[in-house]
């Protein structure tokens, strides 16, 4: 019904009263350069359409001209806050479709280092979005965090974003005792920091009232716009990859899948505070299961999957990626789709802003922890 | 000070310029290196021992921009807004007494032209979001009117309701009553009126309000409006709203010390003097900065909301009760 | 096997009963079901899934080896967390499918991407400009044919 309305007043005249606001492609609050062309009444937004396309690259393009080996940096740049997931869809999809047997120390790592990277991306968020809502202070305290993971990352990795760690059948490098024991100690940093946010910023008055019944998204909108990760269990559905379609050692851990059923900007606000503390869990277990042995399987030296079609999904920060392949047996791929979360989660800004003052509708967009080169590709 | 009249008038003009500049000035270090505590970091260090001369660096800065008035926008307007909202402030100082000793003007109605001078400051910033021509500048405009609107009122019932507790405008005769212990001071006067304190608390978010500071920066809002009403300013007229946001924060925490916290008075009965009137002022703004790194930013209509439902109606009941206990006893 | 899945391959046995659905190996292929459907028919099939319950995940197309475009629609259920891609295919000379924006909002966007991709022309959508190209890109990049590399 909302859509007839949306497309009704699609290419007639606006009233007198009512402007256009051009927000972005640089504006603080868009995180990127994405823009949004709002025809406001006054403070009112009678339809905002987000603009994407600013940093489009063609990822999928590129996937069709280079081998898999080389197409595997690109995941990383992505959604570039949450490079290791990105890296694990592409490689669990050509193990899967290969055959290839991944030893279980390098599943555990890869879980480790992937919700190492989940925690630094939500924390990016949290110090974005109390930035959003005009609160300065909470950044720093959440790069400081953030900071310590990019440490531990960088020492195995060698990078501090776009990490490339994994490869088809294991890892790039073992992880040494010092990452154990650093990583080990962070969960023990981190706990205390996530009460403490909880008691600063999170039971702040202020910052409940500026998101409780801020920008309500339903479970219904979010299934007819598929939209996913913390939006959609901030509409109160239990929906997680990790566990609709379980991956590397993800059954084997002990992890809840954090549902708040109110909907609102407070609820994906929580959903997200709550997913770190899941992971700490996630990594205290796997650091304490993983198991000694080898890091990578034998895996051909030109990577040439069967001919056939293969699809793998996994649990970004931003919801559920996935990459399907088209093979048509030769080493580079026919063709590559990209289904990423914050696509589909800007899908339905448009729906949900309508008739939001501005700042509930820059709240609103905040809650979606959109990252642009991930909505563009 | 019994200095002849053209002179008196000099002497006020240099040194009110002068404390208002270097108070803008280091305003904007003490913020920084104040918000720099707040989140764990040093703030400046590089220009200066701690940072001493960021400032000065940071005004040269300026200074040396090119001033750029947009095609689409009001000329004349857009050049005389900057000057219209330093100017109340300096104004406003005329009447604040420093100490016994020091102060301008003694006026007989000091406190009426405290506030109607800062009203002006209003004008000043919706003329210079308005000639600017900018949306974002329009809507912080708008923003700033109904914000400004609805605090003053608030604001205004706390001022009656200390004048009927000191039967006087003249902010030098407020100060001396207050003499003699901090058991003395307005904010602890609860003989003439119990709710002192909550009487002090609606001046002091309302002072925010007014100055638009955080929590109630609507008309900056960088994140929603980018620089609000100051958007198309570059260079030192941008500067000029800069320093009239911390003038306007002095003037309204040296109206708060001398109405509320005794002005010039020592909390001890003995040795007052200038020394306690900057005391008091600078621990007063240094709670504003405290509260604009702590806290984020509301949103507009709540902002309204509380001004409508909550501050005008508690403001008003105490006023009421204050007049009811002045008439009883 | 899925209560959900089960029930959704009979309402398209009786309401499309042209469209092909097979089971593959998810392991390999990710989706629980795969339907097969008319150009014609894309919004039927879209309309029984809706009824089912399930979410769109991603439109997408491409060029199959005989030279025709494929539309390829990707939908999740939340709860029963299975997966049906439904299938079509298109003439290269006619590249026309109808739209499903008006059942799935989320389309929207969707198609917009496999127009400017493939230049897939979505019947009955309300806005078919280009998302992420250049507003007056008139090439299709992912078509085969098209080689913009460096």
């Amino acid at each position: 019904m909302l859509l007839e309305q949306t497309i009704s007043t699609r290419g007639t005249e606006p009233a007198p009263e009512t402007f256009v606001l051009n927000l972005g492609p640089q504006h603080p609050a868009t995180h990127g350069v994405l823009r949004l062309k709002l025809t406001m009444d006054g403070e009112y937004i009678l339809r905002g359409e987000p603009v994407p396309g600013y940093i489009h690259r063609m990822h999928e393009k590129m996937g069709e001209n280079r081998t898999y080996a080389q197409f595997l940096p690109n995941t990383s740049r992505i959604d570039y806050l949450a490079a290791m997931h990105y890296t694990h869809a592409l490689v669990a999809l050509v193990e899967r479709a290969a055959g290839i047997e991944v030893p279980p120390r390098a599943e555990y790592v890869r879980v480790i280092t992937s919700e190492l990277n989940r925690i630094s991306s939500h924390l990016v968020w949290f110090g974005a979005y109390l930035l959003d809502l005009g609160g300065f202070t909470p950044l720093l305290y959440a790069f400081d965090d953030r900071e310590k993971i990019l440490d531990l990352l960088e020492a195995i990795t060698g990078a501090r974003l776009t990490y490339g760690y994994y490869r088809f059948g294991g890892l790039a490098n073992d992880v040494d005792a010092a990452f154990v024991e650093g990583t080990r100690a962070f969960v023990t940093y981190m706990q205390p920091r996530l009460d403490l946010y909880r008691k600063l910023v999170t039971d702040n008055i202020i910052l409940r009232k500026r998101l409780e019944d801020i920008g309500p998204i339903s479970a219904e909108m979010c299934r007819r716009y598929g939209a996913s990760g913390p939006v959609l269990r901030g509409a109160g559905v239990a929906c997680d990859v990790r566990r609709t379609e379980p991956y590397s050692v993800y059954p084997s851990l002990d992890f809840a899948v954090p549902v708040f059923p109110e909907g609102d900007c407070l609820a994906r606000y929580r959903v997200r505070m709550e997913e770190m503390a899941q992971s700490l869990r996630i990594i205290d277990q796997a650091l304490t299961q993983l198991p000694e042995g080898p890091i990578q399987a034998k895996v051909p030296r030109v990577i040439k999957l069967p001919p056939g079609e293969y699809y793998s999904a996994v649990e970004a920060a931003r919801g559920r990626f996935a990459i399907r392949v088209v093979s048509d047996g030769k080493d580079i791929p026919y063709r590559v789709k990209l289904r990423t979360p914050s696509f589909a989660n800007l899908t339905l800004f448009e729906e949900a802003s309508q008739g939001m003052m501005l700042p509930d509708a820059l709240a609103l967009l905040g809650s979606l922890d959109l990252v642009i080169p991930d909505i563009d590709r | 000070m019994n200095v002849p009249e053209p002179y008196r008038l000099l002497l006020y003009l240099v040194g009110t310029l002068a404390f208002v500049g270097l108070n803008a000035a280091y305003l904007v270090w003490v913020e920084r290196k104040g918000a720099a505590r707040f989140q764990r970091r040093p703030g400046p260090t590089e220009v200066g021992p701690a940072g001493l001369l960021q400032p000065i660096a940071d005004a040269l800065k300026l200074l040396s921009k090119q001033v750029l008035v947009p095609p689409e926008a009001d000329r004349l307007l857009f050049r005389l807004a900057p000057l219209l909202v330093l100017m109340p402030a300096l104004m406003c100082l005329a009447t604040i007494p420093f100490s016994a000793a020091l102060g301008a003007r003694d006026l007989n109605l000091g406190l009426v032209m405290v506030f109607a001078f800062g009203s002006i400051n209003v004008l000043a910033i919706m003329l210079g979001g308005w000639a600017s021509r900018n949306k974002y500048s329009i809507i912080s405009a708008a923003r700033i009117v109904s914000q400004n609107v609805a605090y003053e009122i608030p604001m205004l019932l706390v001022v009656i309701t200390l004048l009927m507790v000191t039967g006087t405008m003249n902010l030098r005769e407020i100060v001396e009553q207050q003499a003699g212990g901090f058991w003395h001071w307005h904010i602890l006067r609860l003989t003439a009126n119990p709710l002192m304190p909550v009487t002090f608390l609606i001046f002091f978010i309302c002072l925010l309000a007014e100055t638009n500071r955080a929590p109630f920066d609507m008309a900056e809002a960088e994140s929603e409006l980018v620089a609000g009403a100051f958007t198309e300013y570059a260079g030192m007229s941008f500067g000029v709203f800069f320093m009239a946001e911390y003038a306007n924060v002095l003037v309204g925490c040296s109206l708060a010390t001398v109405l509320f916290f005794g002005g010039w008075q020592s909390p001890v009965g003995v040795g007052s003097g200038l020394l306690w009137f900057l005391l008091k002022l600078y621990l007063l703004i240094f709670l504003v900065v405290w509260v604009r790194w702590t806290f984020p930013r509301t949103q507009f209509y709540r902002l309204l909301n509380l001004s409508w439902t909550l501050l005008i109606p508690v403001s008003l009941g105490i006023l009421l009760l204050t007049a009811g206990l002045l008439k009883v006893f | 096997m899925s209560a959900v899945l089960d029930s959704l391959e009979a309402a398209f046995r009786e309401g499309l009963p042209a469209a092909r659905c097979e089971r593959p190996d998810p392991g390999v292929h990710g989706g629980h079901l795969e339907v097969q459907v008319a150009p014609g028919e894309v919004v039927g099939a879209t309309q029984i899934l809706d009824r089912h319950g399930f979410a769109i995940d991603a439109i997408t197309g491409w060029t199959d080896r005989h030279g025709r475009l494929e539309g390829l629609c990707d939908f999740f259920h939340f709860t029963a967390w299975e997966h049906v891609a439904v299938r079509t295919r298109v003439p290269r000379d006619l590249p026309e499918l109808p739209s499903i924006a008006g059942v799935y909002a989320g389309a929207n966007w969707h198609e917009r991407e496999t127009h400017e991709f493939f230049g897939i022309r979505f019947r009955g959508h309300p806005n078919l400009t280009p998302l992420l190209l250049p507003e007056d890109a008139t090439y299709h990049p992912l078509r085969k044919d098209f080689s913009g590399v460096a």
